[in-house]
């Protein structure tokens, strides 16, 4: 198999603080990696180490076995590798749908804007949304907007997608566009490493589920029906505890 | 008021008024310039160069524009440094700009959340092209309101060029009221000439900030 992201003792601390410890984690082409865990157990951290977005203090980050390094100035090439999509979406308010899609494929990649534009509109065709092109993100409902990121992202052609909690500022009427968008990804074999707090799409998605908590792996499944019927670990169990109602 | 006076006074006024915004928007270009230096250092923490900035706007912003003229006009040459009237006019007013559009500049990029800036570096771009593309056009867009006001301060502030002996407005003004004491005709004539050089800044200026304000917000 492919390895597309080596993790190999990566720790993270703030301060004094460790915020990661000791994580060791191979990503391999086409694997989709959910990783979930209590608010504030270093899951964010975790992804934002993978696109140097976070420095890391200890261990390395290899993707095509090369590091990605936060003070490097290859970091620009390694984070084109990389693409991420925020809770907050973060499309740019003074640029419109296409404009926000096609901007980082002209000025870094240095695409024609011709060629640029025939990709971006391919791939709102793909989830529905070339009616919207010369909107402003702020004319959009925010499931537009997270899938319009998620096509920016896509645009720069990388090899492995971090989604950090995309639907968790989405009305809930709105998740579902989202999560199906990514789905058709994951189909399409992309390799994704997704941080959520839906458990049943975790649970749809992923071909390998990592439960994290107080910055460490606690438990890992290839069989994410068997984690979440049967979940080995005590803290696994307390975790998926909170999302049952009897 | 005697309309003859008026009349006969206009083209004087005129050629003060060509004077003025000459000097003036000379002044108020450095002033932009020096101030989005000065922003994008406090912006970005250069060491050394922010604690010169910081320095610098303080003095700027805390000594009044006349007793900075002074200082250039009369003190630099001194030390062998022999400025024109003029160039004395656009530096001095450009140095006391400079100190509030950095103000005006730097309120509008600490508007910019840090994560704007992580989302341009996660498709790949350098910190510069995040700042050029993604930070500096939507921190404009929020400055526009202080940098027009800055700018009507600045035309305003123009009015001290009169006492290092630029024929400014105000200049023209007094001159004509000590030599001639026709003091109701000439005030007259300076209000109304200050009107004709800042109502239009006034007017383009709100209709700029609108539709800066229509990228931003799409409407």
């Amino acid at each position: 198999m492919d390895e597309l992201l080596k993790i190999k003792g990566l720790q993270k601390q703030y301060g004094n603080q460790v915020v990661l410890k000791d994580i060791n984690l191979t990503v391999e082409k086409g694997e989709v990696v959910v990783v979930i865990g209590p608010s504030g157990c270093g899951k964010s951290t975790f992804l934002r180490c993978l696109n140097g977005l976070e420095e890391i203090q200890k261990g390395v980050v290899l993707v095509d076995g090369l590091p990605v390094e936060s003070k490097k100035k290859e970091i620009t090439k390694m984070r084109q590798k990389v693409g991420m999509v925020f809770q907050s979406y973060e499309l740019f308010p003074h640029k419109t749908v296409l404009e926000n899609i096609i901007l980082a494929p002209m000025k870094v990649q240095k695409k024609k804007r011709d060629e640029a534009t025939r990709e971006a509109m391919e791939l709102l065709e793909r989830v529905g949304l070339t009616e919207k092109k010369d909107f402003y993100p702020r004319q959009l409902s925010g499931g537009q907007k997270q899938r319009v990121a998620i096509v920016r992202a896509l645009c720069m052609h990388p090899e492995i997608l971090l989604f950090d909690e995309v639907t968790a500022a989405l009305d809930p009427e709105m998740v579902h566009e989202v999560l199906e968008t990514m789905i058709a990804l994951a189909k399409a074999g992309s390799t994704m490493v997704i941080v959520t707090h839906e458990m049943a799409f975790a649970r749809a998605i992923a071909d390998r589920i990592i439960f994290i908590d107080r910055g460490e792996i606690i438990e890992e499944s290839r069989n994410p029906k068997e984690f979440f019927e049967h979940p080995k670990t005590e803290r696994a169990k307390k975790f998926l505890k909170t999302f049952a109602y009897e | 008021m005697d309309t003859n006076v008026i009349t006969e006074y206009l083209p004087l006024f005129w050629d003060a008024l060509v004077i003025t915004l000459k000097i003036g928007w000379q002044g108020i270009a450095v002033a932009f310039v020096l101030g989005l230096l000065d922003a994008a250092i406090l912006h970005f923490q250069i060491p050394v160069l922010k604690r010169m900035v910081g320095a610098y706007i303080e003095l700027f912003r805390n000594t009044p524009l006349l007793v900075q003229l002074f200082f250039i006009y009369f003190a630099l040459p001194k030390v062998g440094l022999s400025l024109s009237a003029e160039t004395c006019g656009w530096l001095g007013l450009g140095l006391l700009g400079g100190a509030y559009m950095a103000e005006s500049f730097r309120s509008g990029l600490d508007a910019i959340s840090q994560i704007q800036v992580e989302s341009a570096l996660s498709l790949g771009m350098s910190k510069g092209q995040a700042f050029y593309h993604v930070i500096l056009p939507q921190a404009v867009s929020i400055s526009v309101p202080g940098l027009l006001a800055n700018v009507i301060f600045l035309l305003k502030e123009t009015s001290v060029f009169s006492t290092i002996s630029l024929m400014d407005l105000m200049f023209t003004a007094k001159d004509l009221i000590g030599m001639y004491a026709k003091t109701t005709e000439s005030l007259f004539l300076l209000v109304v000439f200050y009107l004709i050089m800042l109502l239009p800044v006034s007017f383009f200026g709100t209709i700029l900030e609108r539709r800066v304000r229509h990228a931003e917000f799409g409407d």
